[in-house]
């Protein structure tokens, strides 16, 4: 049982990571009913930022980083990489928003290339490392779990942040209009809400959430490549798909039945079945329910 | 003054001419009728004056502006709303929710402002939340605004376009047909919905199909047929006109 717990509790963690990302998949999807295959390396390239943040500032060398220097990593990492996904979409996406279907996907793809090639070039291919140090090594025993203080940050942050979006999109103003783009752009527009102005918004808000968890992600685990973007952003958009793809909550929930499921099977089975049963799920989900746990079911067109 | 002006507007779809050498004016505080048979070209004067179209030729002014080149949304901003022919409701959003996209070019909420409720934020807040009961009780939707738009009446969603438009606070309101598929009853409130939202100083450009409504409400009425302008007039004037009675009817044949 103690054992079972333990799981869960690392199962949230990755969990919620996989839940901030896949916010990016849906809402983009969401609202231009595209996928964006270049958001992965968002929480990519957020990783990154935060290495360079945190040793231009010299922190985690001698002593852990503080509770100020911290969040001017993450403002840093997120807000750079907002810039970044108003710019992807400016340049990649806009230009096809009228092209068929398949344009901005191959658009999509072509930036992630890019993407992780530029970082590949600019930090090199080998594995970089995070300061063991930047966060202090405390960890709690609750009932015969094993809680560390980076698992706690990681869910209290991914938890605020999607609280934020969730009030943001659902009892707002504002969110009534992204809602309202989402649905039906022609009528948004003659509605007097500029439809571009909105999807800039879900191209900033998108990048700083998959931005946060990259910074999570590699003070959790130390080392990052400029290959992760692919192997959590494929795990994301399996979450999404999971939840349901355009629903937020649906994406939230998805990232943490995904997480609970992967570190289960990696505990119980084998750890080398991690992703076996992560893409079994996604085989799975859209052969039974391809509208995911909280999707609508569409009425299938003939 | 001319609130609205429209000249020589004209629009061809493949060789066919939907509008043609189109003008009409409409004073401030005005209710202007336009009427014709099917296929006469309402519905595309319609898009070209909100921006859906850009027209060939001819332009179109709000308050001595032109219009023509601005895209929907910056015309809704200047002051035009509308509604449409078949309803367009945001479906799976509330009644209030619905208003409260409509207000969007209204307010100034950035994400931040929005999530962290400066006192600044709070009293537009509070200004977008009587603005949009105002909208709702004077639709009579106030009691069903946590309602999903899908699950109104068909009456109901007609009038909740008309909310949604005037969330907007624009200058001139163009309903598309409002009277379609109403009953008789809902059609008498509708009318009265009309002269209300006259006197809160609104101009309005109906296009609508039963007369009853039409000659009731409208101050002047513009008819068009395959394009044009055929005449132009109070509703009684439009009754009496011989082109416009070919129009609806057809023309007699002489006797042999």
């Amino acid at each position: 049982m103690q054992e079972f717990l333990q799981q869960v509790v690392n199962g949230l963690t990755v969990g919620s990571v996989y839940s901030l990302v896949a916010l990016g998949y849906t809402m983009v999807y969401g609202i231009l009913r595209l996928i964006n295959f270049a958001h992965g390396e968002m929480f990519m390239v957020g990783s990154y930022l935060a290495l360079s943040t945190v040793s231009v500032l010299g922190m985690g060398q001698v002593a852990s980083g503080s509770l100020g220097g911290i969040l001017l990593v993450f403002l840093i990492s997120m807000t750079a990489v907002a810039g970044l996904g108003v710019l992807v979409e400016r340049v990649a996406y806009r230009p096809l928003r009228r092209a068929s279907r398949l344009a901005p996907i191959v658009s999509a793809l072509g930036a992630s290339i890019f993407l992780q090639n530029a970082i590949m070039l600019i930090y090199g291919t080998r594995f970089k490392v995070f300061p063991e140090k930047l966060i202090p090594q405390i960890s709690w025993e609750v009932g015969g779990v094993k809680i560390t203080l980076m698992r706690v940050v990681i869910l209290v942050v991914s938890l605020l942040l999607m609280a934020a979006l969730y009030t943001l999109v659902q009892k707002t103003q504002l969110g009534a209009a992204i809602r309202a783009c989402a649905l039906d752009h022609d009528t948004a527009r003659l509605m007097g809400i500029d439809v571009d102005r909105i999807v800039s918004l879900v191209f900033i808000i998108g990048p700083a959430l998959g931005a946060a968890a990259g910074v999570m992600v590699g003070m959790f685990y130390y080392q990052i490549n400029f290959v992760i973007g692919w192997t959590y952003g494929i795990r994301a958009f399996t979450a999404a798909i999971l939840g349901g793809i355009g629903n937020i909550p649906g994406a939230m929930l998805g990232g943490l039945i995904l997480g609970v499921l992967e570190t289960l099977g990696a505990g119980y089975i084998s750890p080398g079945w991690k992703d076996a049963i992560s893409f079994f799920l996604l085989i799975l989900i859209l052969i039974v329910r391809p509208t995911g746990i909280l999707g609508e079911r569409v009425a299938e067109k003939v | 003054m001319n609130l609205l002006e429209v000249h020589e507007l004209t629009k061809n779809f493949g060789g066919l001419a939907a509008v043609k050498d189109l003008t009409f004016q409409i004073a401030s505080g005005e209710i202007v009728g336009m009427i014709g048979p099917n296929g006469a070209g309402k519905t595309t004067a319609f898009n070209l004056i909100t921006g859906i179209y850009p027209p060939d030729r001819g332009g179109v002014r709000l308050e001595e502006r032109p219009l023509v080149g601005l895209k929907p949304h910056q015309i809704a901003v200047l002051g035009i709303a509308r509604t449409f022919q078949t309803i367009r409701l945001f479906q799976n959003m509330t009644v209030m929710e619905n208003v409260m996209s409509g207000q969007h070019c209204r307010t100034h909420q950035g994400v931040l402002g929005a999530l962290l409720r400066t006192p600044k934020q709070r009293r537009e807040e509070e200004t977008i939340c009587e603005e949009a009961e105002r909208c709702l009780r004077l639709a009579d939707l106030w009691l069903v605004r946590d309602e999903l738009a899908k699950n109104l009446s068909y009456g109901a969603q007609r009038k909740l376009e008309i909310a949604r438009a005037l969330a907007t606070k624009p200058k001139l309101l163009m309903l598309d047909e409002p009277a379609g598929g109403l009953n008789e009853k809902e059609s008498a409130e509708l009318m009265d919905l009309i002269k209300q939202i006259r006197q809160s100083g609104v101009t309005i450009l109906l296009i609508e199909h039963d007369m009853s409504v039409v000659m009731n409400v409208s101050d002047r009425i513009v008819v068009l047929d395959n394009g044009e302008k055929i005449a132009e007039g109070t509703p009684r004037e439009v009754q009496t006109n011989q082109r416009v009675i070919e129009a609806y009817l057809g023309r007699e044949e002489d006797d042999f």
